[in-house]
C-alpha cells in the first residue's frame, strides 16, 4: 500500500511532530509513504478570498502530482483536505472550469484528469487498514480519558466529503471515538465535540476566535478529558499553543496535553515522546 | 411507524427553566416532522408553540433544531432523521438562548430580521416604474446568481453560524448571502455601495470563521459560505478593500507562495500584521522554545517553487496591492 503524502505546510513548519508521527504510524501500518515535496500550499481558505480561480489551479496541480504518481492523496490537515476536494468536486462537475483549469496547468506539462481519490489520512488508514490491523500493533494501550475534536473542515460541508470521510454524519461522526476505543482509551463526549475552533478569523477578530477555542478546552476539561485529539493542525494551533494566553485572558484553568491524531496512534504503537516528537508541545504530554 | 420525540419545553412566564417532554407517536411511513409535531398538538397537549404556515419548504417559518441539525420540520422525513439520529429525536428552537424564546420552540427572531434589513434586500436601480415591456434578464445572467435567490430567510444557517455565537454584529451567512444575491445581479445598482457596507471589519465577510456550517444547513441548497467567498473577491475585484489584516492576509498567501511555494507562516502573520504583530510575542516566544518557528535561513521550500510562481503569474486574475 503505497500513499502520495500531501503535508500542507503546517507539517513543515510549526506541527513538525505532526509529520513525524505520520510516518511512524504509516511505517507501523505498512504502508509506503511519498511525500508530495514539489507541492504548493492549498491557500487554506484564505488564497481564495483574494482569487478563486488561482486557487483552484493551483491545486489542480498538487493533484496532478497524485495523479502523475498513481497514488492516492493523502491529507494531514482538515483545512488542506477540504481545498483540495473542492478543487476535485468542481472541477469534475464543471467540463469548462476543467478546461479553462487545464489551459494554465498545460503551459507548464500538466493535465487535471479526476482519476485520484483525496482523502485525510483518518479516513485513508480507516478505509485501506481497518481496526482489526490497527488493533495488532498496540503496544502501549491508551489507558485515558480522550476528548475527540473533530475540528470543521473534514466533516463539514458532507456532500463535499461525499464517500470520502467514510460517510461520516457531520451531527453524530464516529471515526475518532470508535479509534480512541479500539487503542483502549475511554472517548469522552461533550458539548462543543463538533463546533469551530475560531482559527481562520484568529488574525482579524482574536476575541471571536479564543472564545471559541476556549468553549472546547472548557467542555473538554470539565467533561473529564486527560487529553484532546484532534485531525487538524490548525485546530492544534489554537488548541495548543494557545491554550495558555487564553486561560490567562478568559481567567480560567486549563492545562489538557491535545495530540495530533497520528500521534494518538503512535503513542499506543509504543513509540518513545522523543521519536513522535512531543517535546514540540507548548503543553506538555505525559504518557 | 412509530416515533419518539423529545421536545423542547419553555414558558417564560410560567417556567423557571426549560425541560423536555417525551411523546411516542404512531405515524405515516412518509411523515415529516411537522406532521409529528402537529400530532403532538392536535392530539397530546394543545399547548405545544411552534411556528408553521405553507408546508411547503417556502416560507421558512417551521425551522427547528432535530438532533443538533437546523432543518425545516415540512422538509424533514421522520424515517430518514431516524436513520440519521436513531430512534429518539430531539427537537429544540433554532436558538436555546432563553432571551429569544417566546414560547417552547418559537423564538424572537429579531436579530436576524435587522441583519437582513441592514443589508437592503431588495434592487437597487433607477428604473421606470410604468415600463411597456418587462425588464428581462438573460439565463446566464441569472446563472451568476448561484441560487442565491433561493433563499427563504427561514435563519437555519444565521443560527447554526459559529462566528455569530461568539460575535453578535456579525452580518451572518444569510445577510451576506442576500448581499451577493443583488451584487451579482446586473440590473442593480449599488453593487460598490454593498460591498463596502460589507467590507467592514467586525460585521463583514472578513469574519466569517469559514466553519461550512450554513452550507450544512440550508434547506434550499443556497450555499452562504460560497457567496461570502465570492463577495471576497468582488471586494478585490472592485478595488473596494481596504488595507487591513484580514484583506493583507488574503493577499499575503500569493506573496508567500511565489516566494516559497508553500506558506511562511512566520512572515504571513508579519506581512498581515504589520507593527501589531507584537501582540502575538508570548505565543511567538512558547512557539520559538518548542522549536515551532522557522527562521528565514532554514525555512523549507517547495521543490516545485519554480514551477509555482509561474503557474501563479499566469493565472492571478487580479493584480495585488499591498
Amino acid at each position: 500500500m503505497k500513499y502520495a503524502l500531501y503535508t500542507g505546510c503546517t507539517a513543515k513548519e510549526s506541527t513538525p511532530e505532526l509529520l513525524k508521527s505520520t510516518l511512524l504510524v504509516a511505517k507501523t501500518l505498512g504502508i509506503e509513504i511519498e511525500i508530495l515535496n514539489e507541492a504548493s500550499c492549498c491557500g487554506a481558505g484564505h488564497l481564495q478570498d483574494f482569487d478563486e480561480f488561482l486557487s483552484l489551479v493551483l491545486n489542480a496541480r498538487n493533484i496532478c502530482l497524485a495523479e502523475k504518481r498513481g497514488l492516492k492523496m493523502v491529507t494531514l490537515c482538515n483545512t488542506c483536505q477540504l481545498m483540495l476536494e473542492n478543487t476535485k468536486r468542481k472541477l469534475d462537475s464543471d467540463e469548462k472550469l476543467k478546461e479553462k483549469v487545464n489551459e494554465k496547468l498545460g503551459e507548464l506539462g500538466y493535465k487535471y484528469v479526476g482519476n485520484t481519490k483525496i482523502q485525510h489520512f483518518l479516513y485513508a488508514i480507516l478505509e485501506d487498514v481497518g481496526f482489526e490491523e490497527i488493533s495488532k500493533h498496540i503496544k502501549r494501550p491508551l489507558n485515558m480519558k480522550i476528548a475527540p475534536f473533530y475540528g470543521c473542515h473534514i466533516i463539514r460541508p458532507s456532500k463535499t466529503h461525499d464517500g470520502d470521510n467514510l460517510n461520516e454524519n457531520p451531527y453524530k461522526p464516529n471515526a475518532i471515538e470508535n479509534l480512541i476505543k479500539v487503542l483502549m482509551g475511554e472517548s469522552v463526549d461533550y458539548s462543543t465535540k463538533l463546533k469551530c475552533c475560531g482559527f481562520h478569523v484568529d488574525l482579524q477578530n482574536t476575541p471571536v476566535s479564543e472564545k471559541l477555542t476556549s468553549n472546547i478546552l472548557e467542555d473538554a476539561t470539565k467533561a473529564g478529558a486527560e487529553a484532546i485529539v484532534t485531525p487538524c493542525p490548525l485546530c492544534h494551533l489554537n488548541l495548543d499553543v494557545k491554550q495558555r494566553a487564553i486561560a490567562k485572558r478568559e481567567n480560567k484553568d486549563f492545562n489538557i496535553p491535545v495530540l495530533h491524531l497520528p500521534e494518538m496512534l503512535a503513542l499506543a504503537f509504543g513509540y518513545s515522546a522523543e521519536e513522535i516528537g512531543l517535546n514540540h508541545h507548548v503543553v506538555d504530554v505525559k504518557f | 411507524m412509530d416515533v419518539t420525540l423529545k421536545v423542547y419545553r419553555f414558558n417564560p412566564n410560567e417556567d423557571e427553566k426549560p425541560h423536555y417532554e417525551k411523546y411516542t407517536l404512531i405515524l405515516r411511513d412518509d411523515a415529516v416532522l411537522l406532521d409529528a409535531l402537529n400530532e403532538i398538538k392536535w392530539k397530546f397537549d394543545g399547548s405545544l408553540s411552534y411556528r408553521r404556515s405553507c408546508r411547503h419548504g417556502i416560507c421558512g417559518s417551521c425551522a427547528v433544531k432535530l438532533n443538533g441539525k437546523n432543518v425545516l420540520a415540512c422538509k424533514t422525513p421522520l424515517k430518514k432523521a431516524i436513520e440519521d439520529f436513531g430512534d429518539v429525536l430531539i427537537v429544540e428552537p433554532l436558538s436555546k438562548n432563553k432571551e429569544k424564546i417566546i414560547k417552547d420552540l418559537v423564538i424572537d427572531k429579531k436579530d436576524f430580521w435587522d441583519k437582513n434589513k441592514k443589508v437592503k434586500p431588495y434592487l437597487i436601480a433607477n428604473i421606470d416604474e410604468h415600463p411597456e415591456k418587462e425588464n428581462l434578464i438573460k439565463p446566464e445572467e441569472v446563472e451568476k446568481l448561484e441560487d442565491a435567490d433561493y433563499c427563504i430567510a427561514c435563519g437555519c444557517c444565521y443560527y447554526a453560524c459559529e462566528s455569530i455565537r461568539a460575535n453578535k454584529d456579525f452580518l451572518g451567512p444569510q445577510a451576506l448571502a442576500k448581499t451577493y444575491r443583488f451584487t451579482a445581479d446586473g440590473r442593480d445598482e449599488a453593487k460598490k455601495e454593498r460591498l463596502e457596507f460589507v467590507d467592514k471589519l467586525g460585521i463583514g465577510v472578513w469574519d466569517c470563521v469559514k466553519c461550512q456550517a450554513c452550507i450544512e444547513v440550508c434547506p434550499k441548497g443556497v450555499d452562504p459560505f460560497t457567496k461570502i467567498t465570492h463577495l471576497h473577491n468582488q471586494i478585490f475585484e472592485e478595488g473596494v478593500a481596504k488595507k487591513n489584516v484580514a484583506t493583507k492576509h488574503a493577499e499575503g498567501f500569493v506573496h508567500s507562495i511565489k516566494k516559497h511555494g508553500i506558506l511562511d507562516e512566520g512572515m504571513l502573520v508579519l506581512y498581515s500584521e504589520g507593527v501589531n504583530v507584537a501582540r502575538h510575542l508570548p505565543e511567538a516566544m512558547e512557539m520559538l522554545k518548542k522549536g515551532k518557528i522557522k527562521f528565514p535561513w532554514n525555512m523549507p521550500k517547495s521543490e516545485g517553487v519554480e514551477e509555482i510562481k509561474k503557474l501563479v503569474e499566469i493565472s492571478q486574475t487580479h493584480e495585488l496591492k499591498g
